[in-house]
């Protein structure tokens, strides 16, 4: 188990390398920088005054110096200063990924909640009403999407209640967080509980035809014993797969709701960074999900180990 | 030797006589909550060129002398004083005196002076040790050559030659008096200035917060305890905030047509206003690239444009045709319309296409032998849309038009770039006047020109109307020169949008210019009845 974590660690620290030099260049090689998008936002080019720009903002240096001087930072702690508001990064960046996290967090939440269980009442109840009502539901929340859900969610709050369930103002208190958040929680949340509940169900069938399920029920087991804890530990392997993946998508791609909600997260931050060429906050905050996504994926390898004990034994 | 133009009586005083008159006794109190429909890149006006800026920023600053910001059309006679209680023009046009405000304190305290309008106008020049990071306007002021004081309220700005004009370039929202003791940088992102409101907080992507400068030298004002503009990139969303009563106002400018009607048919009690914005969306041909070289081929396509197409598909209908300068009644200087029919291209369409079509044939084109051509716009819905239009028209003279979307980052520099042969751009004008629109768009060696238009004998005439001091005679030298300039197709203009603004019924004293939308946001007496 040891070797196999210290493994798994070494593997993290070269994916996270493999990453920055991909963001960097990536960035890099996309057309303009800030100072085209500075000096296009004023409908001229001024060659002079650009040259000026870049050379302020050191973009005049080769890549491999910016390069160097941007992982020497991020070692130390600093993450320079965003181009466009001046502020240093880390002040940009930090505020921002609480308030992902709460929504990533509740998203998960439903999707956990409610996609496992109704995934596996489908497997067991298979071909009743009650199986095809689930199937469809969860078809459609993979087929609806968020944008189009969270504005029918605002276009029926205002018609029906007068009210608009958006962040305008940092809520204040447990329960105005709870309420703020849900919301986008659960239209994002949707789709991901279609995803787990359909992944749930289909692992489900397929460990329910095994060969020991049904000598335990042969033996007598309770329906209940059988399908929870013989069944549902060894379904869930691919399901903690797709919910690590989905952890990690939540903490950057809920573009859409955030924007739709009007949440200042990170995802909709990135996305104006990146329009603005806002290099410091696009590199710093990629690689900050990309330490997330790693990491997910670090603890969901460990919990495999936990959960299936031959990879314990196979490591 | 001089001439007294302006006094304080169109000040202070008349704002707040003028707040009483439209809505009633003003009440003091309450913040105004207006989304904004992106992060603007700062908050320092004279680096920016989007009003964007302007919105949420003019409240912090105020100018020599100003618009009345209750009269929707902007012109030389609703010029009023500001920061300059009065001023002055000497006999021979070539000096402007302005007589200071005393007592006026910037919001860090420090007192203003002659010497910061001194350091503005360097600074707008390039003569001052501090430079801004970028200077979109510094053009507009080159005519100035010195502004010098005497003692701290008298301030004199020395002209090359005499130009009217250059009052209502002060008068823009684009002209704020910054502080000498304040660093660009610092202004980029925590601006100081005498305005009615303080910069309290601006957060990318989330609001910009201004609070009531209770030292305000205008006495009495403002009426609110601050302006709260929350940022809300989504438009649906914003527009619902808005019928939900989450924002008192739209953003300035932003409603169409068709969003207003669904804004009333929501919240019947909204008070919708929409009119022209001064931006037109225009035809850019690059003259130097084969075979848009040939003026018959260019005057073909101007003579394909079927303008009154463009205005119902784009704007539903609420939009202008017109040249240059926007078009009357909103516009001062645009050309009337029974001039603008003679113009070749604003007449019969059918008719015009059938001589487009005839040059066409004459130049080796026909139907089945289709100039090929790319028409490249900024990768932008409003360009984009108009360019699929411009398209469809293009190809009834047997051009083949494909879109070339660009990257909105990439366009200006591909427009100077001159590497593009037929495109289609929007421009919008911060003040309605012939000098601005002509020097920044058709001067010869502007960044702005991006067709490299350039005639010289034209460019005479740009000076002969910018000395006139008659507005009548002005007028009509700025007609002729629209005119030639429409039958140059030097830019073809395709049409003048018209754009709107809602409130809810209790934001009082609420104005929106008729012919800019970069000067009336000041905001200072406006006040909410609830």
């Amino acid at each position: 188990m040891g070797t196999y974590m210290i493994r798994r660690f070494f593997l993290m620290l070269l994916t996270l390398f493999g990453i920055s030099v991909l963001i960097f260049t990536m960035l890099r090689l996309v057309p303009g920088n800030i100072a085209d998008i500075v000096f296009n936002a004023a409908g001229m080019i001024d060659v002079a005054e650009k040259a000026k720009l870049e050379k302020e903002l050191g973009l005049d240096r080769p890549i491999p110096v910016q390069y160097v001087e941007w992982v020497s930072g991020l070692a130390r702690g600093d993450l320079g200063y965003s181009y466009v508001s001046e502020k240093p990064a880390i002040d940009e960046i930090l505020p921002r990924i609480p308030i992902t996290a709460k929504l990533a967090g509740l998203a998960l939440l439903f999707a956990v909640t409610f996609g496992v269980p109704l995934g596996v009442i489908s497997a067991v109840k298979q071909n009743t009403t009650l199986d095809y009502v689930l199937r469809v539901v969860s078809l459609s929340g993979l087929s609806l999407p968020s944008f189009w859900l969270g504005l029918l969610i605002l276009m029926a709050s205002v018609a029906y209640f007068g009210a608009i369930p958006i962040y305008t103002d940092p809520p204040k208190g447990f329960w105005n967080t709870l309420l703020l958040f849900s919301i986008p929680a659960a239209a994002v949340g949707f789709r991901s509980s279609a995803l787990v509940m359909r992944l749930t169900r289909s692992s489900m069938l397929e460990v329910l035809r095994q060969d020991y399920i049904r000598t335990a029920r042969a033996k007598g087991a309770p329906a209940r014993t059988v399908n929870y804890r013989h069944a549902l530990r060894n379904a869930l392997l691919p399901v903690v797969t797709v919910i690590g993946i989905e952890a990690a998508f939540l903490m950057g791609g809920l573009i859409v709701t955030e924007t739709v909600f009007n949440i200042p997260g990170v995802a909709r931050f990135l996305v104006e960074a990146i329009r603005w060429r806002d290099y410091p906050i696009v590199q710093n905050l990629v690689m900050f999900i990309a330490v997330v996504a790693v990491s997910i994926n670090f603890l969901i390898d460990l919990l495999y180990a936990v959960l299936d004990p031959r990879i314990r034994y196979a490591s | 030797m001089t001439t007294k133009l302006g006094s304080l009586a169109f000040g202070t005083f008349a704002f707040a006589t003028l707040s009483i008159a439209q809505a009633g006794e003003p009440k003091h109190g309450g913040i105004l909550r207006i989304y904004h429909r992106e992060t603007p890149p700062s908050l320092s006006i004279h680096e920016e060129a989007t009003f964007s800026v302007n919105i949420p920023a003019m409240g912090l600053y105020n100018n020599l002398v100003v618009y009345d910001q209750h009269k929707p059309q902007n012109s030389m006679g609703t010029i009023v004083p500001e920061l300059a209680d009065s001023w002055s023009v000497s006999s021979d046009n070539l000096s402007l005196a302005f007589k200071l405000h005393q007592g006026v304190k910037w919001h860090d305290g420090q007192p203003f002076t002659s010497k910061d309008v001194k350091c503005t106008f360097d600074i707008l020049q390039g003569k001052a040790k501090d430079k801004f990071r970028k200077n979109p306007r510094k053009d507009l002021f080159n005519n100035i050559i010195e502004v010098t004081t005497n003692g701290d309220f008298e301030v004199m700005l020395h002209l090359k030659r005499p130009q009217p004009s250059l009052l209502a370039m002060l008068a823009s929202g684009y002209t704020p008096i910054y502080p000498c003791h304040v660093s660009p940088a610092q202004m980029r992102t925590h601006p100081i200035g005498t305005g009615p409101f303080k910069f309290v907080e601006f957060k990318q992507n989330e609001s910009i917060k201004l609070a009531k400068n209770e030292n305000y030298w205008k006495k009495g004002l403002p009426y609110l305890d601050g302006i709260e503009f929350t940022i809300i990139s989504n438009r649906a969303t914003a527009v619902l905030a808005f019928v939900a009563g989450k924002v008192d106002m739209t953003f300035p400018t932003e409603m169409t047509k068709a969003l207003i009607a669904d804004v009333k048919k929501q919240d019947p009690t909204a008070t919708c206003e929409i009119g022209p914005i001064n931006v037109s969306t225009n035809l850019i041909v690059n003259r130097e690239s084969p075979p848009f070289n040939n003026m018959e081929l260019r005057k073909a396509m101007a003579l394909a444009l079927d303008r009154k197409a463009f205005i119902e598909i784009i704007y539903q209908g609420a939009g202008d045709m017109g040249g240059t300068l926007l078009p009357p009644p909103e516009g001062v200087w645009g050309m009337p319309p029974e001039m603008l029919k003679t113009i070749p291209g604003y007449g019969d369409v059918q008719k015009d296409r059938e001589r487009a079509r005839a040059i066409m044939i004459k130049l080796g084109y026909g139907p089945n032998n289709p100039l090929k051509i790319k028409v490249s716009t900024r990768n932008l819905a409003t360009y984009r849309d108009p360019a699929v239009v411009l398209i469809d028209q293009l190809k009834t003279i047997y051009i083949d038009a494909e879109l070339d979307p660009v990257e909105s980052s990439q366009w200006f520099a591909k427009v100077a770039r001159n590497d593009y042969s037929v495109g289609l751009n929007l421009t919008g004008n911060g003040i309605d006047d012939p000098d601005q629109a002509f020097n920044e768009n058709y001067a010869c060696g502007s960044e702005r020109n991006y067709t490299h238009y350039c005639n010289k004998e034209l460019e005479v005439l740009f000076d002969g109307q910018s000395v006139e001091t008659d507005v009548e005679k002005r007028k009509k030298m700025v007609w002729d020169i629209d005119k030639k300039l429409q039958e140059d197709v030097a830019r073809p203009i395709l049409m003048h949008a018209r754009s709107g603004t809602c409130w809810k019924p209790y934001v009082k004293n609420m104005t929106i210019m008729s012919n800019s939308a970069y000067n009336g946001y000041r905001y200072e007496d406006v006040w909410l009845d609830k």
